[in-house]
């Protein structure tokens, strides 16, 4: 009862403390959206299309490797198909939000899940353990990360093409940079390590002897496989 | 339908499904343990395959050399992203080492 109570007496307060919590994500998008938005450019999108991009498929990793696809010149299949692989991970944060939102209707969980991304999901997932999901909260939450990284792609487009030399600012290093710090928070065991170290070195060998784009998912498949087996036999089962 | 049109919606709807499937059906059907597990090493497998060519591959040959300045920022860039696990410190870090290493080697 006193949940309740606290619930609807302090309801607007909700939308400032999704708000508040989403300002480490803002942060962190400004620079690599912005980023996104020179490099969108440079590979020859409008700022309209650059803009629509962060707004329909909000994925940083994806958007990076769609326009440095574009810029290579691939083809819109292999394109897609490479952003459905990069962001297929989202499928487990979906899968770990079961519990925290089976209350609500699928109307609202089919919008919740379109503002799943790697960030958002890490600030929910921690509010989880200490409140009970709050509409208000997760939507300017959500709404705040997105909007932010649209707007931080818009300036990016709107200014990129003033910037001359991008490799000289280092912005191109944004995207393994950025790698690196989500790869770094996914390590939560040595065997998470063997896992990552065994992907990274299949996925260069793959990409060397020329397997196309399909060293990401194979070298992911096996690497993931690997992890399982060692979990398996070191558990004694 | 305008090539970049067709990858930006095309993308906009294969970003979607993974987010939204589990989310939205999986309350009707609960996922078998093994296949769980599986899932939980799939995102440190996929960030190491997407990282590692970027800075091991120079163009389609492997370059280990200290001419490789994608290497070479990649160790201060790690070290910021262990200690401070913060994206913001990381990318600005990163981006920091990449115009440093430039203005040292040339």
């Amino acid at each position: 009862m006193a949940q309740i109570e606290k619930c609807e007496v302090k309801q607007h307060n909700y939308v400032s403390e999704g708000m508040f919590a989403a300002l480490p994500i803002v942060l962190g998008y400004l620079p690599v959206g912005f980023a996104y938005g020179v490099l969108a450019r440079e590979a020859g999108l409008s700022i309209f299309e650059t803009v629509m991009m962060s707004l329909l498929v909000y994925a940083g990793s994806g958007q990076f490797i769609a326009v440095g696809m574009i810029t290579a010149s691939s083809s819109a299949p292999a394109i897609i198909f490479t952003v459905f692989l990069v962001n297929l991970r989202h499928l487990l944060m979906s899968a770990s939000f079961i519990p925290h939102l089976k209350g609500f209707s699928t109307k609202v969980l089919a919008l919740l899940s379109y503002e799943i991304t790697d960030e958002t999901y890490a600030v929910a997932i921690s509010h989880f353990q200490r409140n009970k999901a709050n509409l208000k909260y997760h939507a300017a939450l959500n709404m705040t990360a997105h909007i932010s990284w649209a707007i931080a792609g818009f300036f990016g487009g709107l200014f990129g093409n003033l910037i001359t030399n991008p490799e000289g600012l280092g912005i191109n290093f944004a995207l393994p940079a950025m790698f690196i710090a989500l790869l770094v928070m996914q390590v939560k065991s040595k065997l998470t390590i063997v896992v990552a170290i065994s992907a990274g070195i299949l996925s260069v060998l793959m990409k060397f002897y020329a397997v196309g784009n399909w060293n990401i998912i194979l070298a992911t498949v096996i690497a993931a496989t690997l992890g399982v087996g060692i979990k398996w036999i070191t558990s004694g089962k | 339908m305008d090539y970049i049109w067709q990858i930006i919606l095309g993308a906009a709807v294969v970003t979607y499904i993974p987010r939204m499937i589990p989310l939205v059906l999986g309350s009707k059907k609960e996922l078998p343990d093994i296949v769980l597990q599986w899932l939980t090493f799939v995102p440190p497998a996929v960030l190491a395959a997407l990282l590692a060519p970027s800075l091991l591959l120079n163009g389609n040959s492997i370059d280990v050399s200290l001419s490789n300045t994608y290497l070479l920022a990649a160790v201060p860039t790690f070290f910021v992203a262990i200690i401070w696990r913060s994206m913001v410190f990381t990318v600005i870090a990163g981006m920091a080492s990449i115009v440093l290493l430039g203005l040292l080697l040339y």
